[in-house]
């Protein structure tokens, strides 16, 4: 067990790479109640949030549609990466990291009472949320889910619907098919326990930092915070600017400064394995692992760097660990997409 | 609770020291430190011939966690090295006490009462 934002997690209930390996070719699951869920509701509940997110909701139509986004500073950082569900324009679903979520409170509570706007955010720490990941995720989870009907009644993917107290969501952290689904914290335990017996196997932290790493997802702390932009952090595609006029915070600190850095995928060539915070020696110049580790899929270690701009996925560059200079390789994210090793 | 055989000698950073014929002291690191660390994915193992004081850190080992250094026991000189477990680490899981690291062959007079036995390796790992 270790300490994560206050919260006591597992790493591994038992092998991480075999949790990680059933989450690839089977059905896993996580207890990710350290996530929170915000409620926004009101008549300028649209309207904040294009003015508070760097994507913009106002391209999600469908109802339960889910968009991932960065909260910026004015300076362009990124204060938290968050998905935003949109059940109607007064009416979203908002879900931040743990380790951010009072910092990210305070600051939305802030932008809606100094705009002036209507609309009332509703923290709910009531609620628990389990994340089932995996090929088999929607056949075992709609054994132990009773709301969940069939695999065929889930949601589309990267759309949440709301049946009865809980919220089934096709989203995950995983690069696989899965749900991840808020409930009422007294049903957590219950829950947990009838999807173990529809034969979902618990997985940690460990695992899921690796299947994320492979996934291409960037962690936020790790591959970027509020000093990096999310131009430099692999997270352009996540900004929208198409809008003129739409104003949102840190937008003016982007576009007067474009990406410096690019975030790629490094695989170790020469024996070792990467971690956090290695040197990278590239032909237009040195960069930096944010986020290193073996790849039980790939068998091998791999990376996000951030390199200079010039540095072109497929390029050989040197790595140094403990003194020692290696060979690796850069790639586009990510390496892995159900299942499927993809570099 | 973890394996601890009572015929190796221990240290409080986990390794485990067995004392051969010849005089020379083969290393590894415990049940205990195995379990810890989780699935081993690389070793990096000292060459023979290396000259290591007691308490250096020669060794490393990489779970997918993190990276752990493993100390020598003693001073002296490094005479081999398990290349069969730099090929295999996850054999360091499966037998903690098989897949040892290396062999150290100890300076002239080096007293070997410092290292805990069993019972001491036990105590302390139950204090932690």
């Amino acid at each position: 067990m270790v300490d994560f934002a206050g919260w006591d997690m597992p790493v591994n209930y038992g092998s991480q790479i075999e949790e990680h390996h059933t989450v690839r070719r089977d059905a896993g699951m996580f207890d990710v109640s350290h996530m929170l869920s915000i409620d926004l509701t009101g008549a300028d509940a649209t309207r904040f949030l294009r003015g508070l997110l760097a994507n913009d909701v106002a391209k999600l139509k469908e109802t339960g549609k889910a968009l991932y986004s960065c909260m910026l500073n004015e300076a362009g950082g990124v204060i938290d990466d968050l998905i935003v569900y949109r059940f109607g324009d007064t009416d979203y679903r908002i879900v931040v990291n743990a380790g951010t979520a009072d910092k990210d409170l305070i600051w939305m509570q802030a932008r809606l009472t100094g705009d002036n706007l209507d609309a009332t955010l509703t923290p709910r720490r009531d609620l628990a949320m389990i994340a089932i990941q995996g090929p088999n995720a929607l056949a075992k989870a709609a054994l132990a889910i009773p709301e969940l009907g069939s695999a065929s009644a889930a949601p589309a993917h990267f759309v949440g619907i709301r049946a009865g107290e809980l919220m089934i969501a096709r989203t995950g952290y995983t690069g696989e098919d899965g749900l991840e689904i808020a409930l009422p914290a007294a049903r957590a335990a219950d829950t947990w326990d009838a999807l173990l017996g529809a034969g979902v196997k618990p997985c940690g932290l460990g695992a899921r930092d690796t299947l994320r790493l492979e996934a291409g997802m960037n962690l936020y702390g790790q591959d970027m915070d509020d000093t990096v932009s999310p131009l430099d952090a692999g997270l352009a595609w996540t900004v929208d600017l198409r809008d003129d006029a739409r104003d949102f915070v840190g937008r003016a600190a982007l576009q007067a400064n474009p990406a410096s850095r690019r975030l790629l995928g490094l695989i170790l060539e020469d024996k070792g394995i990467l971690r956090a915070h290695i040197k990278v020696f590239a032909a237009g110049g040195e960069g930096e692992t944010t986020s290193g580790s073996f790849s039980p899929t790939l068998e091998r270690s791999i990376a996000f760097a951030r390199v200079p701009l010039e540095t072109q996925p497929g390029e050989e560059v040197e790595v140094e660990i403990r003194g020692k200079r290696l060979k690796a390789r850069t790639v586009k994210l990510p390496f892995v997409r159900n299942g499927k090793a993809l570099v | 609770m973890s394996n601890i055989p009572t015929d190796l000698k221990y240290t409080k950073s986990h390794e485990w020291i067995r004392t051969e014929a010849d005089g020379t002291l083969t290393v590894g690191v415990t049940d205990h430190a195995q379990e810890a660390l989780g699935d081993v994915v690389f070793l990096e193992l000292p060459e023979a011939g290396r000259k290591v004081t007691a308490g250096e850190a020669c060794a490393v080992i990489e779970s997918v966690k993190a990276a752990s250094d493993i100390y020598a026991p003693v001073a002296g000189e490094i005479v081999a090295a398990n290349d069969a477990a730099v090929d295999a680490p996850e054999s360091l899981n499966a037998d903690a006490y098989g897949a040892w690291l290396f062999r150290i062959k100890p300076e002239d007079g080096t007293d070997l009462a410092g290292l805990l036995d069993a019972a001491g390796y036990e105590a302390e790992i139950a204090q932690a």
